[in-house]
C-alpha cells in the first residue's frame, strides 16, 4: 500500500507545536505580567517610605527641618535586604541624605531606574510646595533601592512561570492526543467495518460518519453497487450459460444411450460409453454452477425460517439411497434430537446434497457412511481415499479437487457451496480425516 | 557650581579631624604567606586569644590589629579611604551604613549559615555578639533599698528619694558616645518612658560620660549609684569590682547591641578575610547559646532603618531635644 503521512501523527505534531508555542507565549506573559507587579510592588513600597520622608518635613522658625521616621526606613528593610539610598533638597539645595543621588528635577510622584554607586536603584521621587519665610519652596524627596530583592523574586517567578508552562503544554499535549485519536476514530470504524466483511457481503457501508467523511462514504458505496452488479451480471451470465448447455447435453445423452443399445461392436461400445461419461461430468458441472450460482445469490439475500438440521439430513439421506445402492454403500444416520437454528431451507439443504453426494461418489463399494447430527452439527465420515493432507485448506476453494480423487467426475464447486452456505450462515465447515481408519469427515456446524 | 561645593561641604562633617588610632598591634606569623589588617573598636587584650586560636588553624596569616572608636573606624574607611580587610565594630548602625554605601564585600560560607537571620544583613554585615544596655548600680549606695528592675522602678525609685539620687546618676554623652547614640535612638523609638527618664535625669544633675569604663569606676566607687545604659559585657568584665556593683538587665526591654564584623571592598585578600569572620562566628554560634536568652531581650534589628538616626538633620533633632531634657 503507498502510504503517505498519517493523519494522527500531523495532527498530534501540529496541536503540540501550537501548544508548545501557547505554553512559550503564556510564559513570557505570566513573566513580563509578573515582573511588572513585583516592580510595582517595590514602587509603591518606596512610594510609601519617600511620601512618610516628605510628611516629616516642616518648617520650624523659619527653617526647613526634616525628621526621618524609623519606619520610612525600616520599611524598606523589612521586604529585603536591600541597600537603600535618599536625599531630601528644597529647589537645587540638598537639606540631607545622599547629596549626589540622581534625581528627576521638577518631577513629582515619578519612579524609574538608575546607576547609582555601581548598582542598579529602583527609584521614585515625590515633592511638595513649603513655605520657608514667607515664599514656596519645593521639598523634592528621592528614595532609591538597590534590586536584589527584586532580582530573587524574579527568579522564582521564572521558576514558576516554567513550571506553569510546563504543565500547560502537558495538559495540552494529553489534550491533542485525544483530539487526534477521536478525529481518527470514525476512519478506523468505518475501516474494521469494511474489514470485518465476508467476501460475499456487498451491501453498502451504513455506519454512521462525520460529515467531511461523507464523500469517502458515497464513493466507497458507489464503488460496491458497481463490484456488485458487475458480480451479479456475471453470475447471470453463468447461469445462462448452464442452462443453455444443459439441455443439448441432456438431448446428446439421450441419443448416446439410444445409440449404445444399437451398437454390438465392442469399441464403438465404449467410445460411446466414453461419451455419455463425458456428458454425465459436463451436466453435473454445470448443474453445480447454477448450484452454486444460487448459492451466491442467496447469500446476499438470505431466507430466515426456523430449520432443524436432523430432519433436514434424514431426507437428503433417503433421497440418496437408491443412489448408494447401486455400490452398496448403506447409510448409519444417527440424529440426536434438538438444535435448531435459523436459516435459508433451500441452501442447506444444498449444502447437506452435496456434502452426502461427495461422499457417496468417493466411497468404494459396499462401504458405509456415517451421518451423525448433535444438536446444530452435521458430521459425514465415508470410507474413501480421505482428504491428502496437503490440499485440506485449499479444498474448499473454487474448483479445486484433491489430487486423489482418480477417475470420479466431479466440478471442484461441491465443498466450495457447502462452505459458502455455512459462512452466509455463521458456520463452519471443516474438513478432517476419519478418525477410524481411512476416509473423510465433513462437519458442518450452524449457530444456534 | 555654588550649590555643588555646598553640597560637598555639607556632606563631609569636618573633615579637619584626621583618623586617629588607639593602638596597633602585629601578631606576626612565621612563614607568613598573608598578611590581614582588621580595624576594631574592641581592646586587643580581648581579641588577642580569638587571634592566637585563628593563627593555630592558620599558622601562616600574620594580623595586623588597629583599635579605633567606632566613628574613626566608619571615617577611616568612607572617607580617608584607608586600606583595610576587615571591620570589627559595636557601633552596628555605622557597620549597616559601611554595607549600605557599598564599602563591605558579600561572603557566604559553612560559618555564614550558623547566622541567625537578624544577625546577617546582605551576607555583608555579620553578628559574632549581642550585649545588653543594663543598668549598672552601686551596692553601697542602694544599701537597705530594693533595686530596681525596669525602667519604671528607676523612675518611680528617683521620684521618691530625689534628694537621695541628686548628682548619683550617670549616663553616656550622645552627643560624643556612638554607643550611647545607639541605645538612646533605639530607646526612644521603644518606649516613651525615654524621655521621662531623661528629663528626670537632667533634673537630678545626671553626670554625662564619654565611656563606659569611666562610668562603671564611678560607680564602684560610689562616686554614682546608678549608671544608665552601660553595656552589661563591659561590667561583667570587670570582675575586681564584682562586689561593689550590680548589673540590671532591665525587665521591660533590654536592648541588645550585635558586634559585628564587616569584610571591606579593599580587602586585598577576601578569602582570608573570610576564613577570619568564619573563624570569629564558628566561635559565636558554632555552639547552641550557654544560657537561655531572658524573653525581654530585644536584639537591635539590624537594616536600612539604622540609617536613619545617623541623617544628620534627624541626628541635629535628637540631640537638641536630647540636651534640652539632660541640661536642665
Amino acid at each position: 500500500m503507498n502510504k503517505r503521512g498519517s493523519i494522527l501523527r500531523r495532527l498530534m505534531l501540529q496541536l503540540v507545536g501550537a501548544a508548545a508555542v501557547l505554553a512559550a507565549i503564556l510564559f513570557v506573559l505570566f513573566q513580563s505580567f509578573a515582573r511588572q507587579l513585583a516592580i510595582e510592588a517595590q514602587d509603591n513600597t518606596l512610594f510609601a517610605s519617600a511620601s512618610a520622608i516628605l510628611e516629616s518635613v516642616s518648617v520650624q522658625q523659619g527653617e526647613v527641618n526634616v525628621d526621618i521616621p524609623y519606619a520610612a526606613l525600616s520599611m524598606l528593610g523589612n521586604v529585603s535586604d536591600d541597600r537603600v539610598f535618599y536625599r531630601i533638597g528644597m529647589g537645587a539645595v540638598p537639606l540631607t541624605g545622599y547629596d549626589d543621588l540622581p534625581g528627576k528635577p521638577g518631577a513629582d510622584a515619578v519612579s524609574w531606574t538608575d546607576q547609582y554607586r555601581g548598582d542598579d536603584l529602583r527609584m521614585v521621587q515625590v515633592s511638595r510646595a513649603l513655605s520657608v519665610a514667607g515664599t514656596l519652596r519645593d521639598v523634592t524627596v528621592v528614595v532609591g533601592q538597590t534590586q536584589g530583592g527584586l532580582a530573587q523574586k524574579l527568579a522564582q517567578i521564572s521558576r514558576m512561570a516554567i513550571f506553569i508552562g510546563a504543565i500547560y503544554f502537558v495538559v495540552a499535549s494529553l489534550f491533542a492526543y485525544w483530539t487526534a485519536r477521536s478525529t481518527v476514530r470514525p476512519l478506523n470504524a468505518v475501516a474494521e467495518a469494511v474489514a470485518r466483511r465476508g467476501p460475499l457481503d456487498l451491501r453498502p457501508v451504513t455506519k454512521p460518519v462525520p460529515s467531511e467523511m461523507a464523500p469517502l462514504m458515497v464513493a466507497l458505496n458507489a464503488f460496491i453497487s458497481r463490484l456488485d452488479r458487475s458480480l451479479t451480471r456475471s453470475e447471470d451470465f453463468i447461469v445462462e450459460a448452464a442452462h443453455r448447455v444443459r439441455t443439448p447435453l441432456a438431448t446428446v445423452r439421450a441419443q448416446a444411450e439410444v445409440t449404445l443399445r444399437r451398437v454390438d461392436r465392442q469399441e464403438n461400445r465404449n467410445a460411446l460409453k466414453q461419451m455419455i461419461r463425458a456428458v454425465d461430468e459436463s451436466s453435473r458441472a454445470a448443474g453445480q454452477l447454477l448450484d452454486h450460482a444460487m448459492v451466491a445469490f442467496r447469500t446476499d439475500h438470505l431466507d430466515q425460517q426456523a430449520l432443524d438440521l436432523g430432519a433436514i439430513a434424514a431426507e437428503v439421506v433417503e433421497r440418496q439411497t437408491p443412489v448408494a445402492a447401486l455400490k452398496d454403500i448403506t447409510f448409519d444416520v444417527d440424529i440426536t434430537a434438538g438444535g435448531g437454528f435459523n436459516g435459508d431451507a433451500i441452501l442447506i439443504q444444498n449444502a447437506v446434497t452435496n456434502l452426502i453426494d461427495n461422499a457417496v461418489k468417493y466411497s468404494p463399494q459396499e462401504t458405509t457412511i456415517t451421518v451423525s447430527v448433535k444438536g446444530n452439527s452435521l458430521k459425514i465420515c465415508d470410507q474413501g481415499p480421505g482428504f491428502p493432507a496437503a490440499d485440506i485448506d485449499t479444498l474448499t476453494d473454487r474448483f479445486a479437487r484433491g489430487t486423489n480423487v482418480g477417475n470420479t467426475v466431479g466440478s471442484g464447486l461441491g465443498l466450495t457451496i457447502a462452505h459458502e452456505v455455512a459462512l452466509a450462515h455463521n458456520g463452519a465447515l471443516t474438513l478432517s480425516q476419519n478418525p477410524k481408519g481411512t476416509g473423510a469427515c465433513v462437519t458442518l456446524s450452524l449457530p444456534s | 557650581m555654588r550649590h555643588f561645593i555646598f553640597a560637598i561641604l555639607m556632606w563631609m562633617p569636618v573633615a579637619v579631624f584626621a583618623f586617629e588610632i588607639e593602638s596597633e598591634a602585629l601578631f606576626e606569623a612565621e612563614n607568613e604567606t598573608a598578611r590581614l589588617r582588621i580595624i576594631s573598636s574592641t581592646d586587643e587584650a580581648v581579641f588577642a586569644p580569638i587571634i592566637a586560636q585563628f593563627q593555630s588553624l592558620n599558622p601562616s596569616i600574620s594580623v595586623y590589629y588597629v583599635v579605633a572608636s567606632s566613628a574613626e573606624i566608619s571615617k577611616a574607611i568612607s572617607q580617608e579611604n584607608e586600606a583595610f580587610d576587615i571591620a570589627i565594630s559595636s557601633a552596628m548602625d555605622l557597620q549597616t551604613k559601611l554595607a549600605n554605601d557599598g564599602f563591605a564585600l558579600q561572603h557566604i560560607s559553612a560559618a555564614t549559615a550558623l547566622v541567625p537571620a537578624w544577625g546577617n544583613w546582605r551576607n555583608s554585615v555579620f553578628t559574632f555578639s549581642q550585649e545588653p544596655a543594663t543598668f549598672v548600680l552601686s551596692n553601697a549606695a542602694f544599701e537597705g533599698l530594693e533595686m530596681p528592675r525596669t525602667r519604671q522602678d528607676l523612675i518611680s525609685l528617683l521620684r521618691a528619694q530625689p534628694d537621695r539620687f541628686d548628682g548619683k546618676i550617670g549616663t553616656y554623652d550622645v552627643r560624643t558616645s556612638g554607643l550611647g547614640y545607639l541605645f538612646a535612638t533605639q530607646d526612644s523609638r521603644t518606649s516613651e518612658t525615654f524621655w521621662r527618664l531623661t528629663e528626670l535625669m537632667g533634673s537630678l544633675g545626671a553626670k554625662l560620660y564619654c565611656c563606659s569604663s569611666q562610668m562603671i569606676e564611678d560607680v564602684s566607687t560610689g562616686k554614682i549609684a546608678i549608671a544608665y545604659n552601660v553595656l552589661g559585657s563591659y561590667a561583667a568584665a570587670r570582675t575586681d569590682l564584682a562586689d561593689a556593683v550590680t548589673i540590671v538587665a532591665p525587665q521591660d526591654y533590654t536592648a541588645m547591641m550585635l558586634r559585628t564584623a564587616v569584610i571591606l571592598k579593599t580587602a586585598t585578600a577576601p578569602d582570608v578575610a573570610g576564613l577570619f569572620v568564619d573563624h570569629l562566628l564558628r566561635g559565636a554560634w558554632g555552639a547552641p547559646p550557654a544560657k537561655e536568652v531572658a524573653e525581654y531581650t530585644r536584639p537591635i534589628p539590624l537594616g536600612p532603618g539604622l540609617l536613619v538616626f545617623l541623617d544628620r538633620l534627624k541626628r541635629r533633632q535628637f540631640l537638641a531635644e536630647w540636651t534640652n531634657a539632660i541640661e536642665q
